[in-house]
């Protein structure tokens, strides 16, 4: 099974719903909280993969009624208890936050686009050999499931599990979300983009000729 | 690590209820204990208001449209050729750009949470955030289409890629008919956000 996120395929929501290019932010907080949420994840105690989990840890309720920065929000103080940051106490506003011994991580805003500009690669060396290339028919994963912790962070959605496709190009090797996301390391892989045509995921393909690609990497396929 | 509990003690709900308290109450505690600077968050607001958005991104497809050799490399490395734009950083690590022929159109969309190319389009829009979005746009590409009021041709195929890594990927639309006297700067301001997405199409002015 997997977690709320994985909604890739779900019946009964509603239209999508257009807006003008010019919105950027649809309340003058969420611009805020993407800042603090960008902000806090300066201080380097965290990567992408582990922010994702902790919003995809809320509950399933919370994370239905919740606006999209709302779940960021919630993660991002999840998290500071979780890395002992703040305390449970602090942000109830039941205690006098003192200055963190962390504060020297805290980044100015003169570094700001420094730290934008340079991102995050997550392109990695690796010992391990792309098993696959270009043309390949492989079948991934029949359960969608971390296979390193249990109810773990992983990037098959349930959707593309026990789905054969093809491989449509190698993206080198990149960080596996499934290690990084809970501190067992980076365990660099290939990383693949594998094709799938509709019929393989869908009961009622809208057009025999559409098709799906997933950036997957090597460990959640097998050979066709 | 944050750990399964039960709704009680998530730790977030002990903040206010309303969103905009919410935030107030997190950037409060957060600068008090000297943990983020205000005038770093301004910046970022700033950057994603005013300074990154699509009309990057519009620029890469106007110059792949006029530039041959532009156009190959953006073909063969994207993230390279558009690093020399000037167009590189968070959330724009690991570039791909897919091209819409008569026979092929492509569409973003990330089904587990928000993956978008931030240095070439910016902040992504609301309804790419939104439930609706993420769980149609794989299954039935062409009725999410005709919310944005695109129809394609019966022969044209629909290929979604869903983000699933630290790949983005730049739609290149198809150049419209009838713009063949344009520069780049005019073809630059005819592609929408939306064309670079895969859930419009460009037309002429």
């Amino acid at each position: 099974m997997s977690r709320v996120h994985d909604m890739g395929g779900r019946f009964g929501d509603g239209r999508v719903v257009p807006e003008p290019e010019a919105e950027v932010f649809h309340e003058e907080w969420h611009g805020r909280a993407l800042a603090v949420v960008l902000a806090a994840g300066f201080l380097g105690k965290w990567n992408i993969d582990v922010s994702r989990h902790a919003r995809e840890c809320l509950a399933p309720t919370d994370y239905a009624r919740f606006s999209y920065y709302e779940k960021w929000m919630a993660g991002l103080a999840d998290l500071l208890v979780a890395k002992g940051i703040v305390t449970p106490a602090e942000l109830a506003g039941h205690a006098d936050a003192g200055l963190s011994a962390l504060a020297e991580k805290k980044r100015g805003a003169a570094e700001v686009p420094g730290v934008l500009a340079t991102g995050g690669p997550s392109e990695r060396d690796s010992t391990i050999a792309p098993r696959f290339g270009p043309g390949d028919e492989v079948v991934t994963r029949a359960i969608a499931e971390n296979t390193l912790v249990e109810g773990g962070h992983t990037r098959l959605p349930q959707y593309a599990a026990g789905a054969r496709g093809r491989i449509l190009r190698l993206h080198g090797s990149h960080v596996l979300p499934d290690s990084s996301a809970h501190g067992l390391g980076d365990a660099a892989e290939p990383l693949y983009a594998v094709v799938f045509p509709a019929a393989a995921l869908w009961a009622h393909p809208e057009h025999p000729g559409d098709e799906v690609v997933l950036d997957l990497w090597q460990s959640y396929l097998s050979p066709a | 690590m944050p750990h399964d509990h039960s709704d009680h003690d998530h730790p977030h709900s002990l903040l206010p209820p309303e969103p905009a308290l919410r935030l107030k109450a997190l950037e409060t505690l957060l600068v008090r204990k000297g943990l983020v600077d205000p005038a770093a968050m301004d910046a970022i607001i700033d950057t994603y208001e005013n300074r990154i958005g699509p009309r990057n991104g519009a620029r890469v497809v106007a110059k792949a449209w006029v530039d041959p050799a532009f156009h190959a490399a953006l073909m063969e490395d994207a993230t390279a050729a558009v690093s020399e734009l000037g167009y590189y950083g968070r959330q724009g690590e690991h570039m791909v750009a897919v091209e819409n022929t008569a026979k092929v159109h492509n569409m973003v969309v990330c089904t587990l949470c928000s993956c978008y190319p931030w240095p070439l389009l910016g902040i992504p829009p609301g309804w790419y955030k939104s439930d609706a979005y993420r769980a149609r746009a794989v299954r039935e590409p062409r009725k999410v289409l005709a919310d944005f009021g695109v129809i394609l041709p019966q022969d044209t195929a629909v290929r979604v890629w869903d983000s699933t890594a630290e790949v983005r990927y730049l739609v290149i639309p198809q150049r419209p008919d009838g713009t063949e006297g344009l520069d780049e700067e005019t073809l630059a301001a005819l592609v929408t956000r939306d064309s670079m997405i895969g859930t419009g199409l460009v037309v002429s002015a």
